[in-house]
Parts: C-alpha cells; sequence; structure tokens
C-alpha cells in the first residue's frame, strides 16, 4: 500500500519536473501581477528547453506579452494577437481584455540572462557573441553545462573565446569548483581586462591563497591597464571639450585680433547658430534629421556672419579706438539679440535632435569614444583648417593678416581696412554660428546658451593669445585637458575655478598669451 | 565722430539723476501683468482676489517651471468658472524671476506689497524658497511650495505641498536596496542647497543601514553643467567594482538633458547601473529621446500615467484648456491642484483672505489629490502623500514600480541629522512652533525657526 503511494509519489514528482510541468509553471509565474514572480518566471522559461521559450522572452522584452483575466497569455504580433504557448494565432482575443505585462529593472536583468543563453546557439556568430557577453555580466554557475555544450559545438574562434570568458566567470560563482579550475579561470578572465572582469574578480578577493593572491595578481594587471586607458580617455575627453572651446573662440581670436574689438556679443553669434540648426531642422522635417545638420552648418555661417557685417558696419565702425564703449556697446547689443531670440522663440529649450550617425559610442581598445564629440572634434579640426586655409591663400586672408600686422602701412599699401574690418567680423561671426550648430547637439539651445560660453571663449583667446590661430588651438587644447584631469579630483566647480586662476597666474608671466604676434606695430 | 565718454563728476550726477529717475518710474523690464493699485481689496467685497504666481519663465530653471505657471492659470480660470471664491473673481499676477535667485525675493516683495496677492504660489529650486521666505515672513505672506525638497524647515508662512525627504528619498533608496539590490551609491547633485542637505540626510540614512564610507560617492555640478562625460566615465568606473551600484541623482534643471543624452551615449543601461531623479519628471523628459533611458527611475508621489478617474478627468481638462493633447502632468502640478484647493477650503473656512485666519484654517483641510486618495494639510504645514517609484519607459511616461498602500505623513526635520532628530514642527496653538526641541521643551528663537 506504502509502496503504491510511494510509486505514485515518485511518478507525479518525476512529472513535475520535466520540461513541459517547469514550463508550465514558468508561464503560470509569468501571468501573475508580481513582478518577483514575473522574473521567476522568466528564469525557469529560460532554463526549461522549452521550444517557445525564445520568442516569448523575446515579445515581453519588447512590450508585446498580455496576460487574460484567465491567466492566458498572448503576444502581441502586427496581424494580431497569438497564443504564447502555442505560437497559433487567436483572432477572438479582444485587446481591452489584456493587460500588458510589466517589467521592472531585476526582470529586464533576468531576460537579459535568459537571452543569452537561448541566444548562444542562435545562427548568426554575432548574436552568439551578444550572448556570450550577456552570460559573462550574468556569471550564473547554472548556466555551466549550456555553456560547455555551447563552447564544444563552436566553430568561430572569437566567439568562442568570449564563451570560455563566460564560463570562467559563471565557474568562479560556483561554490564547488576546484582550485585548479578557479585558477584557470582567473588567468582567463585576466587576460579579457576590462572594467567588467574587474567586477567580477574584486569580490573573490578576499580568498585564501592560492586563489587570493591569483585574484589580487590578475586585478593589479587589470588597474594598471585601466589607468592608462583612464589617462588617454581624460585627454580625449579633454581634446573633445578643448574642440568645443575652440570652435566658441576661433572666431573671437579673428575679431580681436584683426581689429582689437572686444565683441561681447560674440556669445549670441553661436547662440543664433545653435537656433539655426533647430529651425533648418524643423523647416526640413523628421524625415531628413540626419542632413539637416550638414545643411545647417552653411547656412549658420551665412545667417551668423551676415548678421556679423551689418552689426560692423552699423554699431562697431564708429567705436574704433575706444575699447570701453565697444564693450559697452556690445554688451547691450547681446542682451538686444537674446531678447528678440527670447520673443521670437520663446524662453524655453528648443530640441534639436542628434542624427542617427551622431549618436551612441563605439569602443577602441579599452577607450569609450561617444559619436556625438568625435565628429565635433572632426569639425572643429576641419573648420580650422579651412580657417587657416582661408587666411593663407586667400587676398582676403592676406590683406587680414596684413592689416591685424600693421594697419597704418596696410592702408598705406592700397589696402580697404574699413572693409577689411567688415568681412573679418563677418568671418569671425561665421564661425561663431558654425560653432552654435555644433554646441547644439551637447547643450540646450536657450537664448542663455551664448552667456555660458562667452566667458570661456574669452579666457581662450587671452591664454592663447591674440591674432595667432594657433595660439588658439593650443590654449584651448591645453585648457581643455588640463579641466578635464582636474574634474575627477576636484569636481566640475572647484575644477573650472582652478583653470581660472591658473590662466591668471600665467597671463602675469606672459601677458600677451602662449603665441602672440610679435613686431613693431603688434606691439605699440 | 562723437566725444569719447568722461566720467567726471558732473556727468556722473546726471548720469544718476537719470538711473534714480526710471528706477522710480518703475520702467523694470519682464512679462508682468500688473492690476491697478487698489487699496486693501480685501474688505471691498466686488474686487478681485488676487493670486501670485511665482514661478521661472526663463534661465535654467524654465524648463521645469513654465507649466506651473500654466496649471496654476488653468486652475484659477476653472475656478472663476465655478463662480469664484467668497463671491469674488480670482486673479493671477503672474512675474518671471528668471532663475535668478535674488530676483526671486524683489518679485516676491512686489506680489505681496504692490500687488497684495492674499497667496502666492511658487518657487522650485530651494534656493529660491530660501531667498522668499524671509519676504513672506516679514510681509506675512503664505507661499504655497509644490516642490519636492530636503526638509530641515518649517515656516508658518509656507505650505509644502511637495514631498519631504521621508516621502520620496528615502522610500527610493529602501526600493534600490530592497528590490535591486544595491549596495553601493552614488549621489549626484547640483551644488546648491537642496542637493547638499538632501545628500547629507542620504548619507547618514546609509550608514545607518550600514553602508561603507568606500561605498558611498558624493559629486557636485554648477546649474546647466552641459559636459557629464568624465563624470559618467567615472561613474561607470565606481560601479565596477562587483557590487550592485545605482546613482541617486538630485540634478536639477536643464542640466538633466545633457545628463542623460550622455548616459544614453555611453551605454549605461539601467540593468548595470540604475538612476533614480528626484527632480526629473514627464517635463523635463519631453522632448528627449527616451528609448535609452528605459529603465531608469524616479520617485515621485504622482505620475501622469496614474490610472484613477480622477487623474483621468485632470489630464482630459489640461490638454483642453491648454489646447496640446502632447503636453505632459507632473507631481509638482498635482501639488499645486492639491495646494489651490486645500487654499480654497482653507479661506471659505476661515471667510476672509487675511493671512492669519486662513494659515490658522488651512491646517487638518483635507482635498482629494489625483491618486484615489485624499491629502490632508497637517500641523506642521506639510501634506501626507503616497509614494511612488517609477521606470521611464520610451515614451517618456513612467512605468510605477512600487507604491506605498497608504499615505505617507512628512517628517520637516530629519532625525537623520544630529541638530535636527529632536525638532518638530506644529503650529497649531498653544504651541505654534515650527521647530520646538522634544528634549529640552523649547521653541526655536522667533517663533518661525528654519535651518
Amino acid at each position: 500500500m506504502i509502496l503504491k503511494w510511494a510509486l505514485l509519489l515518485g511518478l507525479v514528482l518525476a512529472l513535475a519536473s520535466t520540461p513541459q510541468a517547469r514550463a508550465q509553471d514558468a508561464y503560470a509565474l509569468l501571468a501573475s501581477p508580481s513582478f518577483d514572480s514575473i522574473r521567476q518566471g522568466v528564469q525557469e522559461l529560460g532554463r526549461s528547453g522549452d521550444s517557445r521559450a525564445l520568442p516569448v522572452i523575446s515579445a515581453l522584452q519588447a512590450g508585446e506579452l498580455f496576460v487574460r483575466a484567465d491567466h492566458a497569455l498572448f503576444i502581441r504580433t502586427a496581424s494580431g494577437f497569438t497564443d504564447a504557448q502555442t505560437g497559433k494565432s487567436a483572432p477572438d482575443v479582444s485587446a481591452d481584455k489584456l493587460k500588458k505585462v510589466r517589467l521592472n529593472n531585476p526582470v529586464r536583468e533576468a531576460i537579459d540572462q535568459a537571452l543569452g543563453s537561448l541566444r548562444l546557439f542562435a545562427s548568426d556568430p554575432g548574436q552568439r557573441r551578444l550572448a556570450a557577453d550577456a552570460m559573462f555580466h550574468a556569471h550564473d554557475p547554472l548556466a555551466l553545462p549550456t555553456l560547455d555544450r555551447a563552447i564544444a559545438a563552436e566553430k568561430d574562434a572569437v566567439v568562442r573565446r568570449t564563451m570560455t570568458e563566460a564560463r570562467a566567470a559563471a565557474l568562479l560563482s560556483a561554490p564547488d569548483a576546484s582550485t585548479q579550475d578557479k585558477l584557470s579561470a582567473i588567468t582567463i578572465i585576466g587576460a579579457r581586462g576590462g572594467a567588467d572582469s574587474r567586477a567580477i574578480l574584486e569580490p573573490l578577493r578576499d580568498q585564501p591563497p592560492p586563489v587570493g593572491t591569483a585574484v589580487a595578481a590578475a586585478m593589479r594587471s587589470i588597474d594598471q591597464q585601466l589607468q592608462l586607458w583612464g589617462v588617454i580617455q581624460s585627454v580625449y575627453y579633454g581634446i573633445s571639450l578643448g574642440s568645443v572651446l575652440l570652435l566658441a573662440a576661433a572666431g573671437l581670436a579673428i575679431t580681436f585680433g584683426v581689429m582689437g574689438v572686444i565683441n561681447m556679443a560674440h556669445g549670441e553669434m553661436v547662440m543664433l547658430g545653435a537656433y539655426t540648426a533647430f529651425v533648418v531642422q524643423q523647416a526640413l522635417g523628421p524625415v531628413w534629421t540626419g542632413i539637416s545638420i550638414a545643411l545647417a552648418v552653411p547656412t549658420a555661417f551665412v545667417i551668423s556672419g551676415g548678421l556679423g557685417i551689418i552689426i560692423e558696419r552699423t554699431l562697431i565702425r564708429w567705436l574704433y579706438g575706444r575699447p570701453l564703449e565697444t564693450l559697452l556697446a556690445t554688451w547691450g547689443l547681446s542682451l538686444v539679440l537674446q531678447q528678440v531670440v527670447r520673443s521670437i522663440f520663446g524662453p524655453d529649450n528648443r530640441p534639436v535632435e542628434p542624427p542617427g550617425w551622431m549618436s551612441g559610442d563605439f569602443h577602441l581598445a579599452g577607450l569609450t569614444l561617444t559619436l556625438n564629440r568625435l565628429v565635433i572634434i572632426a569639425f572643429a579640426a576641419l573648420v580650422l583648417t579651412g580657417l587657416m586655409a582661408a587666411l593663407r591663400l586667400t587676398p582676403l586672408g592676406l590683406r587680414m593678416r596684413a592689416v591685424t600686422q600693421n594697419r597704418t602701412m596696410a592702408a598705406a599699401m592700397g589696402i580697404a581696412t574699413p572693409w577689411i574690418d567688415a568681412f573679418t567680423f563677418g568671418l569671425g561671426s561665421g564661425v561663431a554660428g558654425m560653432a552654435g550648430v555644433a554646441l547644439s547637439q551637447i547643450d540646450n539651445v536657450s537664448p542663455n546658451l551664448g552667456q555660458a560660453y562667452i566667458i570661456d571663449s574669452f579666457m581662450v583667446v587671452v591664454f592663447g593669445g591674440v591674432g595667432n590661430l594657433w595660439g588658439t588651438v593650443i590654449g584651448a587644447l591645453t585648457l581643455g585637458i588640463v579641466n578635464k584631469f582636474l574634474e575627477p579630483f576636484a569636481g566640475a566647480v572647484l575644477g573650472k575655478i582652478a583653470v581660472l586662476v591658473m590662466v591668471i597666474l600665467f597671463i602675469q608671466r606672459k601677458p600677451r598669451g602662449l603665441m602672440p604676434v610679435r613686431g613693431r606695430a603688434a606691439e605699440a | 565722430m562723437a566725444e569719447p565718454l568722461t566720467l567726471d563728476r558732473r556727468s556722473f550726477g546726471r548720469f544718476g539723476i537719470g538711473v534714480a529717475a526710471a528706477a522710480a518710474l518703475g520702467a523694470l523690464p519682464g512679462s508682468e501683468k500688473r492690476a491697478d493699485a487698489a487699496p486693501a481689496p480685501a474688505a471691498d467685497a466686488g474686487t478681485p482676489i488676487k493670486v501670485g504666481i511665482l514661478h521661472s519663465l526663463s534661465g535654467t530653471m524654465a524648463i521645469s517651471e513654465t507649466t506651473l505657471k500654466d496649471v496654476m492659470l488653468m486652475l484659477i480660470a476653472q475656478q472663476n468658472a465655478k463662480g469664484g471664491l467668497l463671491g469674488r473673481k480670482l486673479e493671477a499676477v503672474v512675474v518671471d524671476p528668471a532663475s535668478n535667485w535674488p530676483l526671486f525675493a524683489e518679485k516676491a516683495r512686489q506680489l505681496l506689497s504692490v500687488d497684495k496677492c492674499a497667496a502666492v504660489f511658487g518657487c522650485w529650486t530651494s534656493v529660491s524658497r530660501k531667498s522668499v521666505l524671509p519676504v513672506f515672513e516679514e510681509l506675512n505672506g503664505i507661499l504655497f511650495y509644490p516642490v519636492q525638497y530636503e526638509g530641515q524647515e518649517c515656516s508658518r508662512n509656507v505650505f509644502y505641498t511637495g514631498a519631504a525627504p521621508n516621502q520620496q528619498a528615502i522610500p527610493a533608496v529602501d526600493y534600490l536596496m530592497e528590490t535591486e539590490k544595491v549596495t553601493r551609491w552614488v549621489l549626484a547633485g547640483t551644488d546648491y542647497v537642496y542637493p547638499r542637505t538632501t545628500n547629507q540626510i542620504l548619507e547618514s540614512y546609509l550608514k545607518t543601514k550600514g553602508v561603507a564610507n568606500a561605498d558611498i560617492m558624493i559629486n557636485y555640478t554648477p546649474f546647466g553643467h552641459s559636459d557629464w562625460q568624465s563624470i559618467i566615465a567615472q561613474i561607470k568606473q565606481f560601479g565596477s567594482a562587483g557590487k550592485k551600484t545605482a546613482v541617486v541623482s538630485t540634478i536639477n534643471g536643464d542640466a538633466n538633458v545633457p545628463f542623460y543624452k550622455e548616459l544614453g551615449n555611453q551605454g549605461v543601461k539601467a540593468t548595470d547601473i540604475p538612476v533614480v531623479a528626484f527632480s526629473v519628471g514627464e517635463e523635463e523628459l519631453a522632448g528627449m529621446d527616451t528609448k535609452p533611458l528605459v529603465g531608469h527611475l524616479a520617485a515621485w508621489n504622482y505620475f501622469e500615467s496614474v490610472d484613477t478617474p480622477e487623474n483621468k478627468a485632470f489630464i482630459e481638462s489640461w490638454h483642453s484648456y491648454i489646447k496640446n493633447p502632447k503636453r505632459t502632468t507632473n507631481d509638482p502640478m498635482e501639488a499645486h491642484y492639491i495646494g489651490f484647493n486645500m487654499w480654497l477650503k482653507a479661506v471659505e473656512k476661515a471667510g476672509t483672505t487675511d493671512p492669519n485666519p486662513v494659515i490658522d484654517a488651512a491646517i487638518g483641510v483635507a482635498v482629494p489629490n489625483l491618486s484615489g486618495g485624499y491629502s490632508s494639510m497637517m500641523p506642521n504645514h506639510h501634506i501626507t502623500k503616497p509614494v511612488l517609484i517609477g521606470e521611464i519607459q520610451d515614451d517618456g511616461q513612467f512605468n510605477i514600480v512600487s507604491q506605498t498602500p497608504g499615505l505617507v505623513v512628512a517628517q520637516e526635520w530629519s532625525p537623520y541629522v544630529a541638530e535636527t532628530k529632536d525638532l518638530i514642527g506644529d503650529w497649531r496653538k498653544p504651541l505654534a512652533c515650527g521647530a520646538f526641541n522634544v528634549k529640552t521643551s523649547s521653541c526655536g528663537a522667533g517663533g518661525a525657526k528654519h535651518a
């Protein structure tokens, strides 16, 4: 009698642990309202080996898994609803009787893990590699058999290495792994390097030797590597900040250099360039977002440049030789321009969509390079090259350099200095306009945008020396890199202050900046 | 050519007289709707009741505050359609303090002494509130402050309809600790009083929960900061120590836009390092591509996605008033909704708009909130609120992942800070004290003590 019951119980238990039964449990958990149960359901389904696991979990990730009051699960597709467990279409299901199965972060983590293990056998090697990466981050010891199977079946060497690393990470979390296995796992993970390997090894630091010593040695080499990459990364950030400063300050360097005019409205030229980018994007519509930025650059040059020429002809022309009045007048002009923009566009920030090819990042060895900053660095280099070419190779550039070096002599040679002044101001403002287009990608477009960059622009021009574009380049890059190296230690606020103090001290020693223009007239 | 400017005594004197004359004529720029300066309108039954709206409509905080001005105008229009208050029409007086903190104080003084507003609804940043506090206490005005803040204040002239730390910050940290098993913390904020005080409270709270010093990283940035590259790289590095790391963000204003963009660009996913923000709601996310941000969190007492009939009705009336079905609603708007209704009830209870009777009548007033319950004004001038934690979705709305079953009473004086753990605020007679020390049984000097 007891034997019969025991046999029955054994049979029931055996049936209960078959994959089908596990999958049934998993579906029941997925249909429950608690986030914890949904997470467990995802984990169970991932391990169950059910053929519907991958489509159901993918649907859940995409927000297309729905549950009915009777706990039946459905997937929404473009052509209607399908039953989640069977995959057959369910035409008589009405949307208003269904509730979406919701996610929170722990559920998302479970989904990443489950998809990782399910996609290990996908046909596309790229997908397999991503899956192996996800398994590495999950470092779940229960996945070891799956990983062993995947490694045995893998032909691609790169993917197999990632799988081996994932296996090593899972092994280190297994409580019953042998010391030998652990040591070889530590070697593998140490060889992989990077911050995520460090994250796996750090909790094992306190283990007794030889595991503890191996972990410490591996972490030391990873840390050294990370430090080196960290320095290079900081240099990259400094260069990207410097390129932004360069774009903003280049125009100012030209106008200040040629005419000695302190233009406090320079920031507003930048702001107008940013608004030009906004208007061009709105005018072209959402389809052309990718190209609107490229079109906005010459438009901003023309608009800001044209405005610059007008300003020079109407306002600055009367104030030559009177720096205080120029300062006040251009300051007043900046307020007027800000208010005009505020009245036309409103005081709120205007959104400028970054084009698809400028979003995201890519990894180069240990570096993370964000695409938008990379594009801006390239753009700054391009603008500067164009500017230098204009100054070196064009007749207008020749005349501008002549006027910068010795105005009276240039006038005596027959150069029409008033028109040179106007075009110089236009060129400087045009460059500022192009800078504004670049800035619209990384900063908020508001009427106050110029205010944030005017002080920095003057700092760069004063530090780099007036009249020489190379001085501006080196000044901007130096200030950017110094700022970015200080920021992790001193914080953003103190870092800025420290840079300002350094510039002031530098000016005490070299009042004319890094690379001043020499010559009798220049020093007059 | 004209003569250059010379700065001698005669011209300075002339210049000075000119400036003084201009100032006396009150020729100040800015968008203001001023009523004619009618004296003492409270006694006269036919004149409208003036309601001041003190929100930044330009500058770094305009992204957050402009919509609060709009919701106040809607509430006032709706009340006027119902017949006004005490038989009189309500009139809105809108000023723009332009994210300029000293200008907040000037505009507050103008609203109280020139326009004689019966109540003012305004402020967002704590620094703006601290700037106007002395003005409201000196001129005995009433301010309804709708934004979550750091606590450590309990003024007789202010009604705090936003969350105190125990109604937002502490529950958010608890959620991360319990549900997401976070053990390492980055406290990132804008550099002013609210993030500094909140981080002081949170640091102390985390230490009581056993978090080590080395597992807490604190970082401050100026308003409008736009270059987040190295800070986010630092956060990623801090988060690679093998422990689950989260960022608690008290970043305010439009600096949030480049912050979230950089988070998305550097691939910081919510499943790796979740970011919970206290000052980012539907309004700040509008106009941002939130697909890379899905799963990052915010803690508030209301979300637009709350599924109640009251909320649906509110959203519908908002969309038809503002004539834009895409405009979002957010927590501070709900706080103004609650605060405005509480003020109406208090005035009706007191029978007058004079500040002293209204302040006394306001305690105990209960009005419905938009999440299906009732909110009450407690003796400490704070209201009861539910706590909601939401995750950002790809349409800029929030998916509510956690909700307190009932309402939480505000603790305006933090029990985690040594100087304030023995303080309570109670403005009912006979105590009538904002900072009463229960250990020494004494009230802070001046009766209206604040940190």
